[in-house]
């Protein structure tokens, strides 16, 4: 196996062994999407009965939930990965070994991956079996607003990777709440036209925007508009550049500052 | 500097290291020689964690050179740390995973062939066999020393870094860890760097001792020699004289 796979495959494995020994970790990845699907399905089920607006879009709300979920793990996927380094005082190990600093973004992404699979992926199995909502039924272009999504997550798990290398554990918050400070601008469960306009420009920035606007149209006009789909991929490709860069660079100052060993104290 | 010898495998010129106005490290200059063990003795705060992790590649120095098996250390990082390893009671290994999941990670990420082998004759030789299938954090401090010797020489290092390994250990284990290293020392033709505050596991392991003060190296030689030159019994005294005259 080529070296660098090798390592990063090495820090995959350590996840899934994680997982392999604490089934708790395992379950709440897996409870909150799916309770938040649930939530959301009988609001949707008692609205559709009340609302021509539901009617005519059952699942609206069920796909803004999971499409939220998906956002929100891909990004706590990215953060707890690194913070498990750090609570278990591991840093210093991985900075002393021949793992690069990009090989290690990229293990935290594919554990991600792994750990919005499992969350979501049992959120969306229910949503199907419970509530009969498929989401592949709605067509490729919106499996690809579900990859920006990832892909917006994972941008500010790594920004919030790199406050954790500059401030330790006490940046751990950000983790948790970071995200929630933008859900009210991207319009996860409204269109962004209800926000006053001073903040509007504001949410145009965010590429979730474009992509709960895209969902929203797939649903209530059965058209899927690619040029959203296009912007969403634009700014993210900013989003995920900048998410990488920070978190070089953070890595780069902890080097200077010697952060690498005693960062979880 | 200039006229190393052939087995240095480790070169520190002029170095310095400051966070600000604060000098952690003010022009420090020593070398290692090949399968020598050298000492870095010093109280707290003395600047031997920061001279290891220059030495790592993990902090960068202010200013000065640091050559590691004859490579710049901030050039060539990613080929030198292939070739060295770090032991630490104070960095940890996941507490959630057992000992043979650590050692799989961290014998992938250095690339370490025949890796089931090389856990088997690891775990053989360090007595944790039986602890192979045990989460980390269930284990008492001396197996989880044991342990992180086993990952710091899972890939066979030409220099090992070991900072304060036997601290937290009883006698009897701090004896078992200190020969086990020896007897590794004496079959491979490693080297080891190693701070420590217990003076008899460096009067014992090394060849070489740089006592250190605030961030300078106050005197250096082999532990005979700062014994015979001070005219004390052993190191530890040494060392009190050393630390009490450089605090006045």
């Amino acid at each position: 196996m080529i070296l660098f796979i090798r390592r990063i495959y090495a820090m995959i494995l350590r996840h899934i062994y994680l997982f392999m020994v604490s089934w708790p970790r395992v379950l709440e990845l897996i409870y909150w999407p799916f309770l938040n699907m649930v939530l959301w399905a009988f609001m949707s089920e008692f609205l559709s009965q009340n609302s021509n607006l539901f009617l005519l879009a059952s699942g609206v709300l069920i796909a803004s939930v999971i499409m939220w979920d998906t956002l929100f793990r891909g990004q706590l996927g990215v953060t707890l990965s690194f913070i498990e380094e750090l609570w278990s005082r591991n840093l210093g190990n991985i900075a002393v070994s021949p793992l690069k600093p990009m090989e290690l973004i990229l293990s935290l992404i594919v554990a991600s991956l792994l750990r919005t699979i499992i969350g979501v992926g049992g959120a969306a199995l229910a949503a199907y079996f419970l509530f009969d909502f498929q989401i592949p039924s709605y067509g490729i272009g919106f499996i690809l607003f579900f990859v920006n999504l990832l892909v917006m997550g994972w941008s500010f798990g790594l920004a919030i990777c790199a406050l954790l290398i500059r401030f330790g554990l006490s940046a751990e918050t950000f983790a948790w709440a970071a995200l929630f400070f933008i859900q009210p601008l991207c319009g996860v469960f409204y269109p962004v036209s209800i926000l006053p306009e001073w903040l509007q420009p504001v949410s145009m920035l965010i590429p979730a925007t474009y992509v709960f606007e895209g969902m929203r149209l797939t649903f209530f006009e059965g058209i899927f508009q690619i040029d959203l789909l296009l912007k969403a991929c634009f700014i993210n490709l900013l989003y995920i550049f900048i998410g990488i860069s920070l978190l070089l660079y953070s890595y780069s100052y902890a080097k200077k500052k010697g952060l690498l060993l005693g960062n979880a104290e | 500097m200039t006229n190393l010898p052939v087995d240095t495998v480790v070169s520190v010129e002029n170095v310095s290291k400051s966070y600000g106005d604060i000098t952690a490290v003010e022009d420090i200059t020593f070398s290692v020689e090949k399968s020598h063990t050298l000492g870095l003795l010093g109280s707290n705060g003395a600047g031997k964690t920061t001279i290891i992790m220059m030495l790592m590649g993990i902090l960068k120095s202010s200013s000065g050179k640091i050559n590691i098996l004859n490579k710049d250390i901030y050039k060539y990082r990613n080929q030198i740390s292939k070739e060295i390893n770090f032991a630490s009671p104070f960095v940890e290994l996941p507490h959630k995973l057992t000992v043979l999941q650590n050692l799989t990670v961290f014998g992938h990420i250095y690339g370490v062939k025949n890796l089931s082998l090389k856990i088997e004759k690891l775990s053989q030789d360090l007595g944790i066999r039986e602890l192979l299938k045990r989460r980390v954090g269930r284990l008492s401090a001396g197996q989880k020393t044991r342990v992180s010797i086993a990952k710091s020489l899972i890939n066979d290092p030409k220099i090992l870094f070991l900072d304060e390994p036997t601290a937290s250990l009883d006698p009897d284990h701090a004896d078992w860890i200190r020969t086990y290293l020896e007897q590794y020392k004496n079959k491979t033709g490693a080297t080891f760097i190693l701070a420590s505050h217990n003076m008899p596991e460096v009067e014992r392991m090394c060849n070489n001792v740089i006592m250190m003060g605030r961030g300078k190296v106050i005197d250096h030689g082999s532990p005979k020699d700062l014994i015979n030159r001070y005219n004390r019994e052993n190191l530890e005294q040494v060392f009190l004289q050393l630390a009490r005259n450089d605090r006045v």
